[in-house]
């Protein structure tokens, strides 16, 4: 433990201390937090969180039978790959077409969603209009009021977009750009007006000052915004079920599994799992990024 | 703010914009308003015109067929359905508990996470976790561990000789149990944007506060519950809101069962939207939204202004 172990009771990277008095009771209890509330907290974490996913997989590995049992114990022979195989097949490879329209409707609508969204959160920091009120109306009406379902297929019908994926798609920018307009907008407010008005006595226009001086800062709340709007959007389940009938998304794929005649839980579990993958793999690429994106979001002058 | 813009002359040292339309409006604002447009025709044709029509609509008896008008009988036969009490009440449990211990376990679990304790990014990629999963998928592995003779969770209480609930079979206890299946699933969402609010407080506060001789207890009540109050109304709103509307862990876990006891009025309003009763459901979305707002409108206005006292 070096000096700087002293002041670290909170996350403070690359400070450099000042000496301070009470530096041995500091340590002490530092340590104890460090290492007391670290093991409570990971043990906690084991059980809350860990072992409800050793169960997904346990019983994705079973057979029929034993999945429906329920028991929480490793699956007497695994059966992982033949579980794998028939869920694939199910419905004439239903699953496939479905992450095919999953990853579509997720890109497009995320992308959409981010850029729209930013350029709405930034003006509404930025700049004191009498449209303010009014948008920020529309941004808390957009997350307070629940869609209401049949008017809004009555106005996709005729617009001709009820059941088309291009329909689900505007749907699921539509839904969320408030949330997304409120997170940049407070992560806007956290970027000093000096650097707008450094790069603007630089001359940057308005269009410069945006996507080449804040939109990079706004990187991190991007990354959030980016990861769980895409989780939002891959795991919508209503929305889908209301706008887009005939075609399968990956969240109605589960309930092939679910029937009057029994259902197939190793299955269920199984599916549960593949469509776990994609959010996943996104959030072990973006992890250190969302991380690293809010911490440098604090960095102030 | 147009005091600081630059006069055009002031640009010939830079290179040209791709868009070279600054030259028309020197003196404007460097923030302009028609980055509104794009979202807001969006918005309106696929959000508000729904909404301010579904006025109309939850006062027609509506079919594939036709629209009839019929004046307040949806709303009428909306508060006669015994269900609808039930749900009424529901809807406000599940949100309040829900956003209450998301606040709770968010706030703390962002000081902790903030904090140098050991396994800190494991911790935090663990209880970020679930927000991942998708909804359904949760709700089903939980009505399995939750299964009252069979489950993991009954199972593991008998160890200790508790005889667990029927927490989901139980009338008592099944909106409590997936309320809080549904804290599991959303507290690392509040927890993330708890760390964002944390981290982004200056360190020269703490580094004052310790200098005069403050205890972590007080350095906590003092600046960082008052500096991360933009993400306690941020969690506090979010979740709220998303309690209120809440149907997809519901309807995966209980259909609003057993009878009606679990039932919230987004349930109700999909029950009659399977049912046909187009008016009746779009009277339930209304009621819903009246609901909502009612709560979260002077909620937010509140929280707003606690922000901007700052």
């Amino acid at each position: 433990m070096t000096e700087t172990r002293v002041v670290t009771t909170q996350v403070a990277d690359g400070q450099k201390p000042l000496k301070i008095r009470k530096r041995r009771k500091l340590t002490w209890k530092a340590k104890l937090q460090r290492y007391g509330m670290g093991s409570i907290a990971i043990l906690a974490s084991i059980i809350v969180f860990l072992l409800p996913f050793l169960f997904i997989l346990f019983t994705a590995g079973k057979d029929r039978q034993e999945a429906s049992l329920f028991a929480f114990t490793p699956p007497s022979q695994w059966m992982l790959w033949e579980n794998f195989i028939a869920v694939l097949e199910t419905r004439n490879y239903m699953v496939v077409t479905a992450f095919w329209n999953s990853i579509v409707l997720t890109v497009v609508a995320v992308s959409i969603m981010v850029i729209l969204g930013s350029m709405v959160g930034y003006v509404l920091q930025r700049r004191k209009s009498r449209w303010n009120p009014l948008v920020m109306l529309f941004v808390l009406a957009g997350l307070i009021i629940p869609p209401a379902v049949v008017p809004t297929v009555w106005v996709m019908q005729s617009l001709e977009l009820y059941g088309t994926l291009i329909g689900l798609i505007l749907i699921e920018v539509t839904f969320g750009l408030a949330f997304t307009v409120l997170l940049i907008r407070a992560f806007v407010a956290a970027i000093p007006k000096e650097l707008d008005e450094a790069a603007i006595i630089d001359g940057a226009g308005s269009m410069r000052l945006f996507f080449t001086v804040i939109f990079p800062l706004l990187r991190g709340v991007i990354v959030t915004v980016i990861v769980v709007q895409a989780v939002t959007v891959f795991n919508t389940f209503v929305n889908a079920l209301y706008f887009l009938p005939g075609e399968p998304t990956v969240q109605l794929t589960l309930y092939n599994f679910l029937s009057q005649s029994g259902n197939q839980w190793n299955l269920l579990f199984m599916n549960i799992l593949i469509i776990t993958i994609p959010p996943l793999i996104l959030y072990i690429f973006f992890n250190r990024q969302i991380v690293a994106g809010m911490t440098s979001g604090a960095v102030k002058g | 703010m147009t005091a600081t813009a630059t006069p055009p002359t002031a640009k010939s040292t830079t290179p040209p914009r791709p868009e070279g339309k600054q030259k028309r409006r020197p003196a404007k604002s460097p923030y302009p308003l028609w980055f509104y447009i794009p979202a807001g025709i969006l918005f309106t044709v696929l959000f508000l015109v729904p909404t301010i029509s579904s006025f109309y609509f939850s006062l027609t008896r509506w079919s594939i067929f036709d629209v009839e008008f019929i004046g307040f009988e949806n709303y009428v036969q909306f508060f006669r359905e015994p269900a609808l009490v039930q749900g009424f009440i529901n809807t406000f449990i599940f949100g309040f508990m829900t956003s209450g211990l998301k606040v709770i376990l968010g706030l703390l679990l962002g000081v902790l996470l903030t904090s140098s304790v050991i396994g800190r990014g494991y911790l935090r990629s663990v209880v970020f976790f679930p927000v991942l999963v998708s909804v359904i998928g949760v709700g089903f592995t939980f009505r399995a561990l939750m299964d009252p003779f069979d489950g993991a969770i009954n199972t593991a209480l008998g160890w200790f000789g508790i005889d667990g609930p029927g927490w989901l079979t139980d009338p008592a206890w099944a909106l409590y149990s997936v309320a809080l299946v549904d804290v599991w699933r959303g507290v690392g969402l509040a927890t993330l944007i708890y760390i964002a609010g944390i981290v982004g407080i200056p360190q020269e506060y703490y580094e004052a506060a310790r200098v005069d001789g403050a205890s972590a207890w007080r350095s906590f009540w003092h600046i960082t519950l008052p500096l991360s109050w933009p993400a306690t109304s941020t969690v506090v709103l979010l979740s709220l809101i998303g309690g209120l509307r809440s149907f997809d862990l519901i309807w995966a876990m209980t259909r609003g069962g057993p009878g009606f006891t679990s039932d919230v009025i987004a349930s109700v309003i999909y029950k009659q939207y399977q049912a046909g009763f187009y008016g009746l459901s779009t009277a339930g979305n209304v009621i819903l939204f009246l609901v909502v707002t009612a709560i979260v409108v002077p909620l937010s206005m509140w929280l707003r202004k606690r922000e901007v006292e700052q």
